[in-house]
Parts: structure tokens; C-alpha cells; sequence
């Protein structure tokens, strides 16, 4: 049995009916986009992810990376999958075209970014991070370096990294110690000591491109006195080869609940030294930098959440159909059962598959907006996509990931005992998902910057424009025949008013009472986002009418519109509890003293 | 040296196949569909041949409904250089296939037909048989090593006893098995590629075939349910139920 299949169909349908592709397509720059290949570019990569990534994800898992003697040496097979996958120009699809990439968009690379994820969350690590460092180069690199270190990274030949924690600076990067001295030929010496830096050594690539963020001798305290440098691990001659090893070591490695086949680096500049850098950008403005590359990495990171879920529901399902335990409740005398037929595990899959798709719509209609953001010939077009991208991005990262391991929590569920035995696979998922929630921002972090930045900060006008678009619906879905469209239509509303409520009591006393507000932020996160994502499912299941009633008879239609219905009971109805637990439950959560913890 | 290779668009392999219920075929409405896998095999020799400098041209042919361009698209991005598609929503049978391949090979002139050595929906193992036959072309079937020398080549057979080496001049019909090669990932770039290199649409009437089924399906059914083991007493309880029950001895 093929371990992972890709879910191909219910991409293809969000991707065209939901996320708009075929307007991506028209977006100046996206033109090679066209339904034939994107469809063709979804084939083959899920090919790949089968194929190639799949069948090491057990193994990565058991293995783990291996330190040894300052250096890392990758379980068995990760290499050549790398390789192969660097050859087969994957690194490069959603790459700018002047170093080498194929400039596909954003939303094609969500859908494969996904296939890449389920199948070995670990693996995709190591391209998600070097796709951020290729990123910052591009915003911000000189010429010199980008002619030096770009295109090898696009094509895969060289790795990147991302250097930001620091053992006392994690969530507050203004706490960043680490030390860059100026010299007189431009470069910079790095000094100092890095932490949980994915994929900060290994063997599958000659050379390691380390985006470093340090301080220089005349910096400002806190954030604004930050800059960002790149460290090879191997210095480039001019030619492009290879050069000396630099002061830049992996000191060790650290022990996870999952991701074990990724491996997390201590990194130690300058013992021996001092590591050469190079200044990207300007002095002082490393941090701006990487937040402008946050948004993409935390994107990257919320598919993660709708990744695992789909491999943990697949796993669910081929077992509930496979296990014969128990006879039907209600029927006497009846034979044993597939546990697929007891209703609780019905709602417990039900509740996997509605919050997978639910997920995936909203990931990838971001996913387009974006694409819109940065490609539409209308400056005011490309503005409204950008405050909706910018809005949305902490649900697609903070709610994605949390229903992502309630999705593969419920997948052991399923699973019963065998669940809890790594043999089934099933433990897996819910370890590797489990960091989705904390890296690139804590959904802690998410929620804040939703409240804070995203909605107070501008008296709630996106968030405001959202909600109004989300009533539109309201009419086709009032159009509709039957009880499951009329239950749809009835708590989506329900769900809407419940949105709005809150964030107007977010909006109206985040300055008075930021510490009252804040206690909220994540049950908000939880609101906004179970009510975006069954904006997306209504959507879907009025497509799927549509195509019903034009005379489609693929079943792929009949149970959307019956995921939704279950959504709509089993999801939209948390929004009422949950905007109470915004407006009121600061009370209880700030009123006991300290010391009585 | 033009290398033809005809690719048929089936079932995925990953599909469990449902019988419909009026027992006329298999139910392949909205189910995912992809080259034959033999076929995979072919298209990954020929572009093989052309990597290492023996062919010049991989042109993949396929007979059948439009969405047959699917299935060349994917050729040409394993590295066929052009792609041929026969529409027609007809059902097609291995006769008429060999006639419209017998109809391009006249028109292209290549010097190599490599196909799959059947296709895994209706398993005929036929095509490439007919198709020499209609040429009157040398044939080398079940292929699991091809070298390609001058104007000979030299095909390695898997038959029953082992495996079977034999010479033929070209121009000639080589079908695969599955242990001629691994096909190969199709690339990024490729992929790309491959929307852009030309894709010709013929009918079968402009190649002057007459499609039309010979042979009538009279009924589709599911293989029968496998049934429940029993335990044996002893040996002669088992050689008596061979004999008398499974008729097998």
C-alpha cells in the first residue's frame, strides 16, 4: 500500500473554485499558471511526494539526525531525496525567474508545499527555510551577494538557514547578543551562540548559507539595533568554489518530541575567531528584514497544520475501515464491524476531514491573495490583498496548526490502543505537528499580533471588510434548497455575528485595557478562524450544488455539501462559547496572585 | 533514428476498479487516470535511447478521448520531444490501435516502435504483436534489456525457462516488461517544457482506419470472493481434497 496518497482532488477543487487560479493565471507574471499545468505540476509532484519523501518518513522519524564531532550526519536516504528532489528543480518552482526559479505562484506552491509536508514534515524543513533565506537575499542582499549565493540556493545545490533565537532571546529577539565586528574589508566577524537553527548542519548539500542576526559594536539597544549577516560554512572564491572552512559550527544537536529526522542545531560563531559575515542590507535593519520574510515562513508553517492533518485522517480512515471491532449499535444479533461504522468514530473522522478542508480552503485563498498582492497591475488591488494576507496570516499559522494537532490527536483516537504504539504511525504525525504551534511564532504570538497589529492598530477596517464579505454569502446560500444548506446558512450567520461582536469589543478596548483584551486573544484566534474556514466550506458547498444541479454526478459533490453541514454543526457551533470566552473571561484568568500558583 | 511510442491513458493503478452495475465495463467515471505503466517503461527507454545519442526523436503517440493529452503531456515531460493524439470517443480495441500506430508509423518512419507489453486495464497483451504483424516487422516482446547497435538490436527476454537474448534489424516492434528500467521523476523544468512542445490531434478517419470494435464484451463481473480456508487433517486429506474438490491433481 502506498503510505501517502496526495489529496489531489480536493486541491484542485479549492485551487479552482475557492482560491481562483485561473484569475492567478492572469495576474501579470503568473501566466505559465494555466489549469493544464498546474494540474500537470500537482501530478507529478505528488509522484515525488509518494514516491520519494513518503517511504522515509518512518525511517527519518526512528533514525533521527546523528551529531557527531561538530557535524551531522542525516538518517539514512534523506541525501539522495534531497538531492534528487534539488535536481528535479523543486527547490525552484516558486522562485524569482532572474536567479534560476520558475516564478510559479505562491498558491501552486502552497498546494505542493503541502504534499512535501505530509509526506515528511521533517524533510520539507530544510527547503521551507532556505526558501525564507532566498527570500531575504532578494529583499535585501547587495548585488555581490546575490550573484554569489543566490542561484545555487534556488537550484538547491546550497542550503540556508535562518539564525535568529538565542538561549535569552526567543519570542523578544530584542534580547539578540550575539556580536558583529566591522573589518576592514567590508566583512563583518560574527561572535556568539544561536539555538534551534533547523537544518543547521547536515549532509545533504556542500554548503550551508546561515542568515544571522547580531549586533554591531555602535548598535541601539533593543530591536532596532539589530543587523542581519550571512555566514557560509564554507567560504565562496570568486570563482564560485568552495573555499575554507568557516568559524561557523554545530555544536550539538537537540532531542525532540518529533521532527526527529530534522536536525535542530546549536550553532557556535567565532570560537575559533571569529565566523565571516556579510552585512545584508543596512545596519539596524536586520530584524525588519526577517519580519517581512516572517509572513511567508509563517505561512509555510500553517500548512504544516493542514498537512499533518491530511496524513493523519488518511491513516485514520484506512484503519476505522479495516478494524473489525465490535457489532453495529443498534442492530441485534448483527456480525462484527468495520469500526468505521460506530458513529462516534464517524464524528471523530467527520470532525478530521471537515477541519482538514476547511484548513487547506483557507490556506490557499490566502495563498492567491497574496499572489494578488505582490503580482496585480492595480497599486489599490494589490493594497486590499495585502491587509487581507497580512489579517489572515496569524489564523492560517495560529488556528491551522492548533486544529492540526486536535486533527492528529483525534487520529490516535481513532486508532484506540494502537494508537499509542508508534508502529501504527499514527503517534507520528501527532508529534511532528506538535512544533508547528510554537516555531515561527507561538499561537500565543499569532493571537497578540491578530488583536494588536492587525485589528486594533487600525481600528479593525480589514477585519471590518472581511466580515462584510463573509455576509454576502449569505444570499446564494438563502437561494438553496433543503435542510443541510438551510442549517449552513443559519450558524454561518450565527458564527458571522458572533465574529463581529468580538472584534468590536477587541477593537473598542484593546488601548484602555490591553492586559483584559489580551486574555482573549487566542479564544478570538479559535472564533475568527472557525468562522473564516466555514466562510470557505459555505463556499465550497455552494460550488458543489452548482455542479450538482449542472448534472455532475462525481460524489466528490455530494460530500462537500455533507462535510459542511457537519462543519456547520460540529465547528461553527463553538463560535457562541468561544466569543463569550473573549468578552468575559479575562476575570478568572488574571484575578489570582502570583503567588498562589 | 525517430523512436515511436504509443501510451495509453488507464485507471490509475492505485484505484480499486468497481464493476458497474449493468455488468457493460468498469466504472471509470471521476477516477484518476494515468499512463499505463508499462507504457512509463517505454517512454523512459526511448528517451533513454536518446540521451545516450542512439535516437534523435522520442515522439509518444496515444488513440483515444481528449484527455489523452494529459497522458502525452506527461510523456513529453519524461522527455518525448512531440506528442501525437488519434481522437476518438470510440471504444478501441488492439486491432484498431495496431491499424492507427500502423498508420503513423508510415507517416513518421521511425526506426524503433517501443510499447508497453500490455496495459493494465484489460490486460490484452496484444498491441505490439498486431502491430509487427501489419508492418510485417521483426518483434521482441517482454523486453528487460534493450541495445540498440548500428541497424541491429539486441533484446534480452524474460520467458519461463530464464532469459532470452535476441537480434533483430530494425525497423522493429520492441514491448516492455516491467523490469527494463525504473522510469525516472519527471523534472520541474521538463514539466514546464512540456506544455510548450507540439502536441498534433489527428482523427482516425484522416489516417483511413476503420476503428469499429470486432469483438463484442459480453459481460463484466468481479472475480469471484475468495473463500474461507479449511484446516486439513493430514496429507492424504489434502491430496484426496485437491483431487476430488479443486480438481487441480
Amino acid at each position: 500500500m502506498s503510505e501517502y496518497i496526495a489529496p489531489i482532488r480536493d486541491m484542485q477543487f479549492v485551487l479552482k473554485e475557492l482560491a481562483g487560479i485561473d484569475q492567478v493565471a492572469q495576474l501579470p507574471g503568473c501566466e505559465e499558471a494555466t489549469a493544464d499545468l498546474v494540474d500537470a505540476v500537482l501530478e507529478e509532484a505528488a509522484k515525488f511526494a509518494e514516491g520519494v519523501l513518503s517511504p522515509l518518513n518512518v525511517s527519518g522519524d526512528q533514525e533521527g539526525a546523528k551529531w557527531h564531532d561538530k557535524a551531522v550526519t542525516m538518517p539514512k536516504g534523506f541525501k539522495e531525496a534531497y538531492q534528487q528532489f534539488a535536481e528535479n528543480g523543486w527547490t525552484a518552482l516558486a522562485c524569482e525567474p532572474e536567479f534560476g526559479g520558475q516564478g510559479l505562484p505562491k498558491v501552486v506552491n502552497a498546494c505542493v508545499t503541502e504534499m512535501w509536508k505530509s509526506a515528511n514534515h521533517a524533510f520539507s524543513l530544510c527547503p521551507l527555510l532556505t526558501t525564507g533565506a532566498i527570500e531575504a537575499l532578494v529583499l535585501a542582499g547587495s548585488d555581490e551577494l546575490k550573484a554569489t549565493y543566490l542561484e545555487k540556493m534556488v537550484s538547491g545545490v546550497w542550503t540556508g538557514t535562518m539564525n535568529l533565537t538565542e538561549p535569552n532571546a526567543g519570542s523578544d529577539l530584542a534580547a539578540v547578543r550575539s556580536k558583529a565586528e566591522p573589518q576592514a574589508d567590508g566583512s563583518y566577524k560574527i561572535f556568539g551562540q544561536k539555538i534551534f537553527i533547523t537544518y543547521g548542519d547536515h549532509d545533504m548539500a556542500d554548503n550551508i548559507v546561515h542568515l544571522v542576526l547580531a549586533r554591531t559594536p555602535t548598535a541601539p539597544e533593543g530591536v532596532k539595533g539589530i543587523s542581519l549577516f550571512v555566514v557560509p560554512k564554507f567560504m565562496v572564491n570568486a570563482d564560485g568554489s568552495l573555499g575554507a572552512r568557516n568559524d561557523a559550527w554545530c555544536v550539538s544537536i537537540e532531542h525532540k518530541l518529533g521532527i526527529h529526522a530534522s536536525p535542530t542545531a546549536v550553532m557556535a560563531y567565532g570560537d575559533h575567531g571569529g565566523a565571516i559575515g556579510y552585512l545584508v542590507g543596512e545596519e539596524n535593519r536586520g530584524l525588519e528584514y526577517m519580519f517581512i520574510m516572517m509572513n511567508a515562513a509563517r505561512y509555510g508553517v500553517g500548512l504544516e497544520g493542514v498537512a499533518d492533518a491530511e496524513r493523519a485522517y488518511q491513516r485514520a480512515v484506512t484503519y476505522a475501515k479495516d478494524r473489525i471491532q465490535g457489532t453495529d449499535i443498534g442492530v441485534r444479533g448483527g456480525g462484527k464491524v468495520a469500526i468505521i461504522n460506530h458513529p462516534d468514530v464517524r464524528r471523530m473522522l467527520m470532525n478530521m476531514r471537515c477541519q482538514v478542508e476547511a484548513t487547506r480552503a483557507l490556506a490557499y485563498v490566502v495563498g492567491a491573495a497574496h499572489d494578488a498582492a505582490v503580482h496585480h497591475a492595480d497599486a489599490e488591488v494589490r493594497k486590499q490583498n495585502q491587509a487581507f494576507v497580512d489579517l489572515m496570516i496569524p489564523i492560517v499559522k495560529g488556528w491551522s496548526t492548533e486544529v492540526g494537532v486536535e486533527v492528529c490527536s483525534t487520529g490516535v483516537q481513532v486508532h484506540g490502543g494502537m494508537g499509542f504504539i508508534e508502529e501504527t504511525g499514527a503517534a507520528q504525525h501527532l508529534r511532528d505537528v506538535r512544533i508547528s504551534t510554537i516555531y515561527e511564532g507561538t499561537t500565543g504570538i499569532q493571537a497578540n499580533d491578530l488583536i494588536g497589529r492587525k485589528m486594533a492598530r487600525e481600528g479593525g477596517a480589514t477585519i471590518k471588510a472581511v466580515i462584510a464579505t463573509m455576509r454576502q454569502l449569505d444570499g446564494e446560500l438563502a437561494k438553496q434548497s433543503g435542510e443541510d444548506f438551510a442549517v449552513i446558512r443559519r450558524r454561518f450567520a450565527a458564527g458571522i455575528d458572533e465574529v463581529e461582536k468580538a472584534a468590536e469589543w477587541i477593537v473598542a478596548n484593546y488601548r484602555d485595557d490591553v492586559r483584559t483584551v489580551s486574555v482573549g486573544a487566542v479564544p478570538f484566534m479559535w472564533l475568527f478562524g472557525i468562522v473564516a474556514g466555514g466562510w470557505q466550506m459555505a463556499r465550497a458547498a455552494l460550488v458543489a450544488q452548482a455542479k450538482i444541479d449542472a448534472g455532475e454526478k462525481d460524489p466528490f459533490f455530494p460530500a462537500k455539501i455533507i462535510t459542511t453541514r457537519f462543519y456547520a454543526d460540529h465547528q461553527l457551533t463553538r463560535a457562541a462559547g468561544l466569543a463569550v470566552t473573549v468578552m468575559e473571561g479575562a476575570a478568572g484568568a488574571l484575578a489570582l496572585e502570583e503567588s498562589m500558583f | 533514428m525517430k523512436v515511436l511510442v504509443p501510451v495509453k491513458r488507464v485507471v490509475d493503478y492505485n484505484v480499486k476498479v468497481r464493476v458497474k452495475s449493468d455488468g457493460t465495463g468498469v466504472d471509470i467515471a471521476n477516477v484518476k487516470m494515468s499512463m499505463n505503466p508499462f507504457d512509463e517503461i517505454a517512454v523512459e527507454e526511448a528517451v533513454r535511447l536518446k540521451e545516450g545519442g542512439v535516437a534523435t526523436e522520442v515522439i509518444a503517440v496515444s488513440a483515444g478521448v481528449l484527455g489523452c493529452q494529459e497522458t502525452l503531456r506527461t510523456a513529453m515531460a519524461i522527455g518525448a520531444d512531440r506528442g501525437i493524439l488519434v481522437e476518438t470517443d470510440a471504444e478501441l480495441q488492439p486491432l484498431a490501435v495496431a491499424k492507427l500506430l500502423k498508420a503513423l508509423v508510415e507517416k513518421e518512419q521511425p526506426q524503433l516502435v517501443i510499447l508497453g507489453k500490455q496495459a493494465i486495464d484489460d490486460d490484452a497483451n496484444q498491441t505490439g504483436q498486431m502491430l509487427a504483424a501489419l508492418l510485417g516487422w521483426p518483434q521482441a516482446t517482454f523486453a528487460s534489456k534493450v541495445v540498440v547497435a548500428g541497424d541491429k538490436a539486441t533484446v534480452t527476454r524474460e520467458v519461463d525457462g530464464g532469459l532470452e537474448t535476441l537480434e533483430i534489424s530494425l525497423p522493429a516492434i520492441i514491448t516492455t516488461d516491467l523490469r527494463l528500467n525504473e522510469p525516472r521523476y519527471a523534472t520541474l523544468p521538463n514539466i514546464m517544457k512540456a506544455k510548450k512542445k507540439p502536441l498534433d490531434n489527428v482523427k482516425p478517419d484522416e489516417l483511413g482506419v476503420d476503428v469499429a470494435p470486432r469483438l463484442k464484451t459480453l459481460k463484466v463481473s468481479e472475480p469471484p470472493k475468495r473463500q474461507a480456508g479449511v484446516k486439513v487433517a493430514d496429507v492424504a486429506d489434502l491430496v484426496e481434497k485437491l483431487k476430488n474438490e479443486a480438481k487441480v491433481i
